[in-house]
């Protein structure tokens, strides 16, 4: 199929930021992390994304800044390859062909040249078995180069690379330990002071154990220091040693000084659990990175100056995939007790509703508020959302509440909270979705669907509006028509067709066997039909006109979710071990599109997003992604979309307009100068309409290459020097009239350079006035010699 | 880093209780100051006159006691037998009163002995009043008989004789002092015009009628008696417009209020119960014992209920000024001036603002649960005035720890003290529909903790014994209700008609949802 392979799935934005410990620059000024294939470079100050490092095809594993520049970074990746980069740019160096999986890397200040990685012992990456190996690097100009001298330092390592440290004693030693299983304290992480011969070890009871006298072949001793009540998750000393810093699950930075015994900071409350520290060169600045895909930025006076946050993606996704209709934004849950707000244009956290409103305790195993339903209303001025307490139905608890949109605030204010909406778990809500009236409807495991209104005109909070069931048989999902004038609701294998005015049941419609799944009605030109999918893999579509089933087809549907922006329902199918997307409408027999194999997990959560611009595309199997893309969520967490070619192709043509500004920060000077700059550009093409335009363009490639690399990786002067030079020459083809111009020019230049020549050889003379005879004659023979042939070897040249 | 958020206390309403006008009216009435009297007080009557003095009938005295005065201003002691009815006339210059033995008195209100006699009655009379042209006394008496008495003369006018039972219920019209309606045990209440010399109206109340009111109008007539309080409208001939059945014991006394004329009707049963002009009962005063008398001051300044015990609870309005003075007094803490200091600094536009950072306030719990201390912050809800006046804080604090996983450990090792504070705030809400799913919770806890140690204290096993009784009647209710609520869903199920889908409506017993505005 040539049509389908200008459509394919693409990994968009979400990735994980918290794998790795991030990295500080030694100024300061950049916080750099990895995030799915790219190092992500970010502003300390502002915790803007500054640009990302573009080039590994696999998941970056670890990164390190080089020992011997502190302007370039390391980075491994499951890809086999280690790749250095100029991060301030963007720039990639060289890259390192390991041609294994890598899963960490390591420097040591002592040994330039060398690299340590974690490889995976066996061929086969089942094995959980790793070994810490070092690499030479062989010195050679190439961009890409074998690095194959491998040699095993250790084996049998932890998969976890906060098990591996580095000393940088007198020699360096390697630290790395076995993680005992069962033990109760198992050891969890290790540091190493920068200076001292004392090593910290972090354990799973969460004592911290400081060993000292380590490298001598004396006995060591160790001190034991608890505060964490959970495992340490990571500790880190900062750079002169004074401190040493530790996180655990409590999501509180600890700061212990070192010597001092007990004493102790605390930074509480900084959201997930701690996973990583890191702190810069200079002891500035710390980076903690967090399980909820975040990392902050905390001065050493610990304050927190910035914090960055990816999408926040847990165990589970609760609630469906939602498009806020006001901010364009994804909704889904974030932060344990909030909603996320993520904007997919701009791969940028927007922000996180509170939703719980509960102090949130960190602590293993404990039964927390969890949002699990929400539901937006048309115009995003409602918002509907249950949290639940409770896995057994017994101690369960839960509220339903509704928020409204704060124009002043421009976020969502708590309006309702209704505390025993239903006797049991709600299993579905929708609002309705006229503009006119809104309404909610939340059907729960009580047999029983509720409609809520807002009161009336002097009371603007909700209030159960009708209370209604069927045969006493539990709801499984409801849903709205297109123009809100009926509401069906399914109960286990029947769906009932209500009309909200009346609450007058109209008719049932029923296909067994099998409880019906998923529910929903057609769109625009496709209102009439009504979409539903049963445990019994049966996909059927029923026709309200005629209250009769207009077709059925047998497939597996997981998911099916319908385009608010056009007649399409996408039907995600979970056969044999993948997922196969079909795209249809309600009204034509034959799919739009198909894909078979999109991913290999189970699809629950998908969701529709419309674009900010229509795409125009023409061709039949990629038209249905004109006015909205489709994003859907993998069982393993994936957030994935598909892309079209073309659209694939102004991505690029973009991204590269961009790389030149990014460079630059936006300051007020800048703005001022850009501003001035852009001027002077207008005034250029104003009076120098065309003629002036292929000369403007060919000298500033060149000038523009030179005055944007920065000095540190320009080559030779000597190098550059021809390549300058050569830009200012002109081509053969332009005029004869100016080539002419340039021979003049050229000899006159020629007479001078003679003269010139002959100074220099005169000064010469004084400097060194002990040459013998013979030489002498030599010389003089060389000032009566005619270089007229030398002049015609330079006309012949250009 | 996100500061500490609060525990959050949520605030039910309570089911079916309508805060209006009237409940606040009502409701704003001081203490009541107890007064003892010798006997059972059979009469409160305020004096029409501007100091509004109340003759209150008890045992063989009639004392006269000042508005606000717990001491009597004036007391008639000349009764040999137990008085009855002392009420005043229409200037409060005169007072009569009738006896036991029959005897009617007749006394000048700053004297001290009687004007006049009325002799004439054989048995006791109960009841006694002035006409409203002032010169005439009527009187009801056991004998089944009324007479009319002229006050300058002493003598009877006329004797009546239409009732067949004790005559206990007697009102005078304010409009025509030749009119007046009587109610009797024989179930009657009749209307007298004394220029007929004969009954021109007769109802049938159904029980022996224990007092009768006149509307101001008079277009409307009270009658109580039994548990049933009647209203009848004279115009139409005396027909009956309402009957109300809200005390469950005989309805003793009835007034009105000078305020909206509302009804205020006082029962055996202990209650005084005011119901708004539809007749809804808006207000419920509790007494300590059966009440047989009652009065409202002009302006509903006072209500003054006496009672079989023969104590006289006296009910005065809140005035906003004394609540004024009241809180001028208390108030301790630093003023206004302090706390708006240097908020209402308007920066000029070249000033360079510094904020200060807002200092979140924590209640003391609050601080306790950050600080991890549950122990201490279960302690500090516990507290006598949080747990009486607020047990939605207190409750709030065990379900907050609860969610924490912590509340077995809060609840353990605690001595005996402690542990009954805990018992008796249960034993008061655990029946409470808001409350009772997390206090089920504590008393499970407690069961588990304390089971070895508890018969070692007989104060903790006597409680236990308690809450088992307590929550053993609840579950019988609960067993009841749900009866009550099959046998309604039949009755529903036989009234609606026969359709393929039965669309419930919320029934007002399915409690509906709980709402609470945020």
């Amino acid at each position: 199929m040539v049509e389908t392979s200008d459509i394919r799935v693409v990994r968009c934005g979400g990735s994980k930021v918290n794998l790795t410990p991030p990295i500080i620059s030694s100024d300061s000024r950049f916080v750099l992390c990895t995030s799915g294939d790219l190092v992500k470079v970010y502003s300390t100050r502002t915790e803007e994304w500054l640009h990302s490092l573009q080039g590994h095809t696999n998941q970056v594993t670890g990164i390190t800044l080089n020992p011997a520049n502190h302007l370039q970074v390391y980075s491994c990746s499951v890809d086999g390859t280690v790749k250095l980069w100029d991060f301030i740019d963007g720039i990639l160096i060289k890259t390192f062909v390991i041609g294994c999986p890598l899963f960490a890397i390591y420097v040591s200040e002592k040994h330039t040249g060398v690299l340590f990685l974690h490889v995976s012992m066996a061929t086969d990456s089942k094995n959980e078995c790793f070994q810490l190996v070092s690499v030479h690097l062989p010195k050679s100009a190439e961009q890409e180069v074998e690095a194959k001298e491998m040699s095993a330092v250790s084996s049998h390592i932890s998969k976890n690379p906060s098990c591996t440290a580095f000393g940088r004693g007198v020699r360096v030693h390697f630290f790395f330990f076995l993680v005992w299983k069962g033990a109760k304290n198992a050891f969890t992480c290790i540091a190493c002071h920068p200076t001292d011969d004392c090593i910290a070890t972090g354990h799973e009871d969460g004592k911290i154990r400081l060993w000292r006298n380590f490298i001598h072949k004396k006995e060591y001793t160790y001190s034991t220091q608890h505060w964490h009540h959970n495992a340490v998750n990571t500790l880190c000393f900062t750079p002169e040693g004074t401190h040493l810093l530790s996180g655990g699950i409590e999501s509180v930075l600890v700061q212990w000084q070192y010597g001092a015994g007990n004493r102790k900071e605390f930074l509480p409350r900084l959201g997930g659990s701690i996973l990583h520290i890191s702190a810069s060169s200079d002891g500035q600045l710390f980076c903690t990175s967090h399980s909820d895909n975040k990392i902050t930025v905390i001065e050493s006076s610990f304050k927190v100056c910035g914090v960055i946050q990816g999408l926040v993606k847990g165990d589970a996704v609760l609630t469906d995939l939602m498009i806020d209709p006001r901010s364009k934004a994804l909704v889904l849950n974030g932060k344990p007790g909030h909603l996320q707000f993520y904007s997919l244009l701009r791969d940028k956290h927007l922000y996180n509703l509170d939703i719980v409103q509960q102090e949130y305790i960190y602590e293993a195993g404990l039964d927390q508020f969890e949002v699990v339903k929400a539901a937006f209303d048309i115009k995003g001025s409602w918002l509907a959302t249950v949290e639940e307490r409770g896995k057994k139905s017994s101690d369960l608890e839960f509220f339903l509440k509704l928020w409204a949109f704060d124009e002043r605030t421009q976020s969502f204010v708590l309006n309702t909270t209704i505390t025993a909406a239903h006797t049991d778990r709600i299993i579905s809500m929708c609002f309705s979705s006229s503009e006119e009236t809104t309404m909610l409807v939340t059907a729960a495991e009580d047999s029983q669907f509720k409609a809520w209104c807002q009161g009336a005109d002097d009371q603007n909070f909700w209030s159960c509006d009708f209370v209604g069931s069927y045969h006493k048989l539990n709801p499984t999902n409801c849903s709205f028509s297109a123009d809100s004038s009926l509401l069906a609701v399914s109960f286990q294998e029947v769906i009932t067709i209500w009309s909200p005015d009346t609450w007058e049941m109209l008719t049932t419609l029923c296909q067994p066997p099998g409880v019906i799944r998923d529910l929903c009605f057609g769109r625009l030109s496709c209102s009439k039909y009504l979409l539903g999918t049963t445990t019994k893999n049966l996909l059927c579509c029923w026709n309200l006109l005629t209250c009769e089933l207009e077709w059925s087809t047998s497939v597996d549907v997981s998911k099916l979710q319908p385009d608010p922006f056009s007649e399409n329902v996408a039907a995600f199918s979970y056969q044999s071990k993948h997922t196969d997307l079909f795209v249809f409408k309600p009204s034509e027999p034959r799919p739009l599109f198909t894909n078979k194999n999109v991913c290999s997990e189970k699809v629950h959560r998908a969701v529709f997003v419309p674009r900010e611009e229509p795409l125009n595309s023409c061709d039949e199997s990629t038209q249905w992604l004109n006015r909205s893309q489709l994003y859907f969520l993998t069982q393993n967490m994936d957030l994935l979309t598909f892309s079209t070619a073309t659209e694939e192709d102004r991505m690029l043509s973009s991204s590269k307009q961009l790389v030149i500004d990014d460079s630059v920060a936006v300051t007020p000077f800048y703005l001022l100068l850009g501003k001035h700059r852009q001027q002077q550009q207008k005034l250029n093409t104003q009076s120098h309409p065309v003629s002036d335009k292929p000369q403007q363009t060919q000298g500033s490639v060149t000038i523009k290459e030179l005055l944007h690399t920065p000095a540190h990786v320009l080559p030779a002067a000597s190098v550059l020097c021809s390549m300058f030079v050569n830009s200012f020459l002109i081509s053969n083809t332009g005029e004869m009239d100016s080539e002419k111009e340039e021979e003049d020019s050229e000899e006159e230049m020629e007479a001078c350079d003679s003269q010139q020549e002959l100074r220099a050889q005169g000064s010469v003379d004084e400097v060194t006035p002990k040459l013998s005879k013979a030489q002498e004659r030599e010389l003089k023979r060389v000032r009566k010699t005619d270089f007229s042939w030398m002049a015609g070897l330079i006309d012949s040249k250009p | 880093m996100a500061s500490f958020k609060p525990t959050k206390v949520q605030f039910l309403p309570k089911l079916g209780e309508k805060v209006t006008e009237d409940t606040l009216y009502w409701k704003n009435y001081k203490s009541p100051v107890q007064i003892k009297e010798f006997g059972a007080v059979t009469k409160i009557d305020f004096s029409p006159l501007a100091p509004h003095n109340y003759a209150v009938t008890a045992s063989t005295r009639i004392h006269v006691y000042g508005l606000h005065s717990q001491e009597p201003i004036r007391s008639f002691t000349r009764f040999r037998d137990t008085a009855y009815g002392g009420s005043f006339r229409g200037d409060g210059k005169l007072l009569v009163a009738g006896s036991e033995e029959g005897l009617i008195r007749l006394f000048d209100i700053s004297g001290r002995v009687a004007l006049r006699q009325f002799t004439g009655h054989s048995k006791a009379v109960h009841v006694t009043s002035f006409l409203s042209d002032g010169f005439r006394v009527v009187s009801g008496s056991d004998d089944l008989t009324f007479r009319v008495w002229d006050v300058p003369s002493a003598v009877e006018l006329s004797s009546i004789t239409e009732h067949t039972d004790y005559i206990r219920a007697l009102a005078p019209s304010k409009l025509n002092p030749d009119l007046f309606v009587t109610g009797s045990y024989d179930h009657t209440v009749k209307v007298f015009d004394m220029r007929s010399g004969s009954s021109v109206m007769t109802m049938q109340h159904g029980h022996p009628v224990e007092c009768v009111l006149l509307y101001p109008s008079e277009a409307l007539l009270v009658s109580t008696g039994g548990r049933y309080v009647k209203i009848w409208d004279l115009l139409k001939g005396g027909q009956e417009l309402v009957s109300l059945k809200n005390h469950h014991k005989t309805v003793t006394c009835a007034c009105l209020s000078s305020v909206g004329n509302k009804l205020l009707t006082g029962s055996l049963d202990r209650h005084v119960k005011v119901y708004n002009s539809s007749y809804k009962v808006v207000h419920n005063f509790d007494c300590d014992a059966s009440i047989l008398s009652m009065a409202v001051a002009p302006d509903d300044e006072v209500v003054a209920v006496g009672m079989t015990n023969g104590v006289l609870s006296v009910r005065h309005r809140k005035h906003k000024k004394d609540k004024e003075t009241l809180t001028s007094r208390r108030r301790r803490g630093p003023s206004y001036r302090v706390f708006v200091k240097g908020k209402n600094f308007v920066p000029r536009q070249d000033d360079f603002l510094v904020s200060k950072p807002v200092k979140q306030y924590l209640r003391k719990y609050d601080k306790q649960l950050k600080s991890f201390e549950v122990s201490k912050a279960l302690d500090t809800a516990l507290q006598t005035w949080t747990r009486t006046s607020k047990p939605e804080v207190t409750v709030a604090v065990i379900i907050e720890l609860n969610r924490r996983g912590t509340l077995k450990n809060a609840l353990a090792g605690r001595n005996e003290e402690s542990l009954t504070k805990i018992l008796n705030f249960l034993l008061k809400h655990i029946f409470d529909p808001r409350f009772s799913r997390p206090l089920l919770t504590v008393g499970d806890i407690v069961l588990d903790l304390y089971r070895q140690v508890l018969h070692q204290s007989p104060v903790v096993e006597r409680q236990l014994q308690r809450l088992m009784e307590v929550l053993g009647r609840e579950a019988e209710l609960q067993q009841e209700l749900l009866q009550v609520l099959g046998i309604l869903d039949t009755l529903f199920a036989s009234l609606t008609p026969r359709k393929e889908v039965a669309a419930l409506a919320a029934l007002p017993v399915d409690q509906g949802p709980q709402l609470q505005a945020a």
